[in-house]
């Protein structure tokens, strides 16, 4: 038996079939569902994790951690037989400058040396054979405390502030017939990929360094351990295995593992497994930063928008790790997917003794606009007006600019998923048939914008390459399969390019010492941007190789390499210090509809049914984009409503997947999902960014559907104690 | 200690504390169960003993003792929720698969909607949102 089907795919281009060989792009894979590369070691447990690994002579490691949020380290006393020890303080890191993880700022040490900054800061690591006698080992470290940050509101200390700037904001507010004010809070995010951070390091008889790990950016990781430990590129070789989950969780946080566990391998001379159980995952690696953003919206009385004042709070953590780039993406996209001629947006991404928050799926997007869609909701109720019809008005048509003046093009699907979803989830019947019983529907409009942002690619110099050889095609790229299907669809789209079998075509597992460096594994980048990179890459290939296979080609001439780099396309401009111009190549359209329940006893609202439509330009691989829209909706589901991190002295106090409850079969709404294709014209075969984009548009649309109920909710998530509040307080 | 393993009848010295998970990954060399939680929340350890679905991460090696104990790795790979797991993705990231696979295999053949969301219940899966799991779920017995 089958379910019936749940997925429409509109707007569905049937492949073309070419000859083959040829030296026309075929289209025999792409758009169609082919087996996935990693499927059938997945379904058999052959697939090969961090843990699973072990190498001889292995030593297991720990990270002892600090237990006040902000002081001083006065003393450390081991309470153990530190023999069969490997013990490793901030005085083993060969210089003074090595001792940071190096990403965008030198602030976040590996090892604390005196100045403690949050709870869970690493200050020592051992290792030993054993791990029973590893765990049992007692250190007792003792503080003189400072007096913490906590409140973002009032911290001190500026990571990074943006602006952004359109016509002519407190001139224009003066001519609106309508006002309308609010805040809007959302809370931190744990990511709970199943399999926790974990690596393996391997100090190689050269002096140099191999890491294996569960990780999204091995060239990251690369970066970090060259600075620790001070050794030329060649000398450290970074490995991914294969990876349980990252959604921004394995993006910035290995390099810290890796660092530490490396730290250990090279003192003891031993490889040195870390793994963290859930607990310190959970406590001590980074989370969704919790944001407070502010609103006020000047409108006309017939519902357009006139102009609209934005202020974005972002709480970075101790350490500023990804928060400059997390608050520019939030706040480009601060203003949602609407036109509006006068816009302001101010940003802030502050410090608190916390521990540092980083990259999550959507990073910044979903909080902005979490709070957009919130608020326009409520300027919705403010006029007496349809939501349908306000976001109708005012969503972005081709030819509208947005607030950093860039011009949509044809392929802007503001409209069109709106009305679809609309119709598909029959939302104003429902509207009317629920009003008054314990049901609610609500819907969001939302947009992602795909790959870097700005200038992020031209920065990054992404390289991409692919090699012709005897026994196939090989993709060496380090974007990491991390359960979104990259190895199967960067071989659809090398396969396609180059006019060859699907199954010809082979990714091969990052690995510094064999794949170039084509950026990390994020920002919904891997399918647009390095897919277009090696789109090229097949396209140089088939030239060069003419009417022949690669195989044929490589058996007479011996292999083919071919690497390209990121080209930036010609007609899109970035202005860096006025955060003007063409802030993504392109943009995914999104519209959610949920409804919900509400338990008037407990007040437990629960999710019936999410409708999902998503323009995501050209969906190479149907199922995989299907499963990540209907992952990325879960998690914005109990990101509004199950997951609650409850953070007592600066740290989690409920580091446990008991405590914190991230959604079961039963918490998660069935889910209809639409895909619509309207083509980019810079990503391979027309595809836009994917993977982002479904957790930005959940949590707005189960609020408003509470809204619909009458509950005046600004804040996630909503658990019931804070729905009860609510609704008491509006009795 | 006797019990049976996939099939076979297996020998393994172990602590009787020795939690069952640790002892099919370590002594046995198979791997495929996962550890996401190690509290008996996630379901990523799930295996079969005497053809119950448990969590292996609270399960003391002891009380398998002449027990019938199956891991993913005893399904064999033919296994028809294998091929509609690898089908219809059912696996993305892969951790939750094996213990997830393990519960279905526990809900009998041509389980109902609801049956299979009862019966999933404990095995949390953070990258599907459970609809292509039910799709392969139900594609199995199709
Ligand atoms: S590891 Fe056993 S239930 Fe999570
Ligand atoms: S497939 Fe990743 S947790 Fe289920």
């Amino acid at each position: 038996m089958r379910v019936p089907a749940a997925t429409g795919y509109l707007l569905w281009i049937p492949p073309r079939a070419y000859p083959y060989p040829s030296r026309d792009p075929v289209s025999t894979s792409v758009g169609r569902n082919v087996p996935r590369k990693d499927g059938i070691p997945k379904v058999t447990g052959a697939a090969l994790y961090v843990d699973d690994l072990r190498f001889p002579g292995m030593l297991y490691g720990r990270t002892i951690r600090s237990t006040i949020s902000r002081g001083r380290i006065t003393s450390i006393r081991f309470d153990f037989d530190t023999a069969g020890f490997t013990i490793v303080q901030a005085g083993d890191v060969p210089g003074d400058r090595c001792n940071y993880v190096a990403l965008l700022e030198d602030d976040q040490p590996f090892l604390a040396a005196h100045q403690i900054n949050h709870q869970a800061e690493p200050i020592l690591l051992l290792a030993h054979e054993d791990r029973d006698v590893l765990n049992a080992a007692k250190v007792e470290i003792e503080y003189e405390r400072d007096i913490p940050v906590m409140d973002a509101q009032a911290s001190p200390v500026v990571f990074k502030e943006i602006r952004i700037r359109k016509g002519d904001v407190e001139r224009a507010m003066e001519t609106a017939e309508v006002i309308v004010e609010g805040t809007y809070r959302t809370g931190h995010q744990e990511h709970v990929y199943i399999e926790t951070n974990g690596v393996i390091a391997v100090p190689e008889a050269d002096g140099g360094m191999t890491v294996h790990g569960s990780l999204q950016c091995p060239y990251y990781v690369h970066k970090a351990l060259k600075a620790l430990l001070d050794l030329p590129d060649e000398r450290v070789r970074v490995v991914q295995t294969e990876t349980g989950g990252g959604f921004g969780g394995k993006e910035e946080y290995p390099s810290v593992i890796a660092g530490h566990a490396a730290l250990l391998a090279r003192k003891s001379g031993h490889p040195v497994k870390m793994v963290y159980d859930r607990e310190e995952d959970m406590v001590a690696t980074t989370k969704r930063h919790p944001s407070v953003i502010r609103h006020r919206t000047g409108l006309t009385r017939d519902g357009r928008l006139v102009a609209m004042d934005i202020d974005v709070l972002l709480d970075g953590g101790a350490y500023v790790t990804l928060s400059p780039v997390v608050l520019s993406r939030g706040c480009i996209h601060a203003a949602g997917p609407y036109r509006c001629e006068h816009v302001r947006t101010v940003g802030r991404a502050v410090m608190t003794n916390t521990p540092p928050n980083g990259a999550f799926r959507g990073f910044g997007a979903p909080q902005t606009q979490f709070a957009m869609e919130v608020h326009m909701e409520r300027i919705a109720e403010a006029l007496g007006m349809d939501p349908v019809r306000l976001r109708d008005i005012n969503a972005l048509r081709p030819g509208d600019t947005t607030a950093t003046g860039q011009r949509m093009g044809d392929d802007c699907s503001a409209l069109e998923v709106l009305r679809t979803a609309v119709e598909r989830s029959d939302f104003h019947r429902k509207r009317a048939e629920y009003a008054g019983t314990g049901k609610g529907i609500g819907l969001s409009l939302f947009y992602h914008g795909s790959g870097f942002t700005g200038s992020g690619e031209v920065h990054l110099k992404s390289k991409v390459a692919l090699e012709a050889r005897e026994d196939g095609v090989r993709v060496l790229v380090a974007s990491a399969e991390i359960g979104q299907g990259t190895r199967t669809m960067l071989a659809q789209i090398a396969a396609d390019a180059l006019g060859v079998p699907y199954e010809e075509v082979e990714p091969v597992q990052p690995d510094t010492a064999q794949v170039p460096d084509s950026g990390p594994t994020v920002a919904s980048r891997t399918c647009m941007v390095v897919g277009g990179i090696l789109q090229k890459c097949a396209q140089e290939m088939r030239e060069k190789i003419g009417m022949m296979t690669p195989q044929e080609y490589a058996r007479l001439h011996g292999p083919l390499l071919v690497t390209r780099q990121y080209e930036k396309p010609h007609d899109i401009t970035w202005n860096d210090t006025e955060y003007t111009g063409d802030a993504y190549a392109t943009y995914g359209w999104g519209c959610d509809v949920a409804e919900v329940e509400l338990d008037p006893v407990t007040y437990e609202v629960r999710p019936l049914r999410v409708t999902v439509v998503h323009e995501i330009g050209k969906a190479i691989h149907p199922l995989l984009v299907e499963g990540q829209i209907e992952g990325g909706t879960a998690q914005g589901v109990g990101w509004a409503l199950n997951e609650h991190v409850v953070m007592r002295d600066g740290a989690m106090a409920n580091a446990q997947l008991t405590n914190y409850t991230i959604p079961t079969t039963l918490d998660t709404p069935r889910l209809d999902v639409v895909i619509l294709e309207n083509p980019s014209s810079y990503g391979p075969f027309g595809a836009k960014g994917v993977g982002e984009m479904p957790i930005d548009g959940p949590a707005p649309a189960v609020i408003n559907a509470i809204r619909h109920l009458g509950l005046d909710v600004r804040d996630i998530p909503a658990i019931p104690e804070a729905v009860m509040e609510v609704a008491c307080a509006s009795r | 200690m006797r019990f049976t393993l996939n099939g076979a009848p297996a020998e393994v010295e172990a602590p009787p504390m020795k939690r069952l998970l640790d002892v099919l990954r370590e002594e046995c060399a198979l791997t495929g169960s996962k550890e996401g939680c190690g509290e008996g929340e996630c379901g990523a350890c799930t295996v079969l003993v005497d053809g119950m679905p448990v969590v292996s991460c609270l399960v003391p090696f002891a009380q398998v003792r002449d027990a019938e104990v199956v891991t993913i790795e005893g399904l064999g790979g033919t296994h028809p929720l294998q091929k509609a797991f690898a089908e219809l993705g059912g696996a993305q990231c892969g951790i939750c698969t094996p213990g997830m696979i393990m519960a279905a295999v526990a809900l009998g053949p041509d389980p109902g909607f609801e049956e299979i969301r009862r019966g999933l219940a404990g095995n949390l899966c953070r990258c599907t949102g459970y609809e292509a799991i039910y799709r392969a779920v139900q594609g199995a017995s199709a």
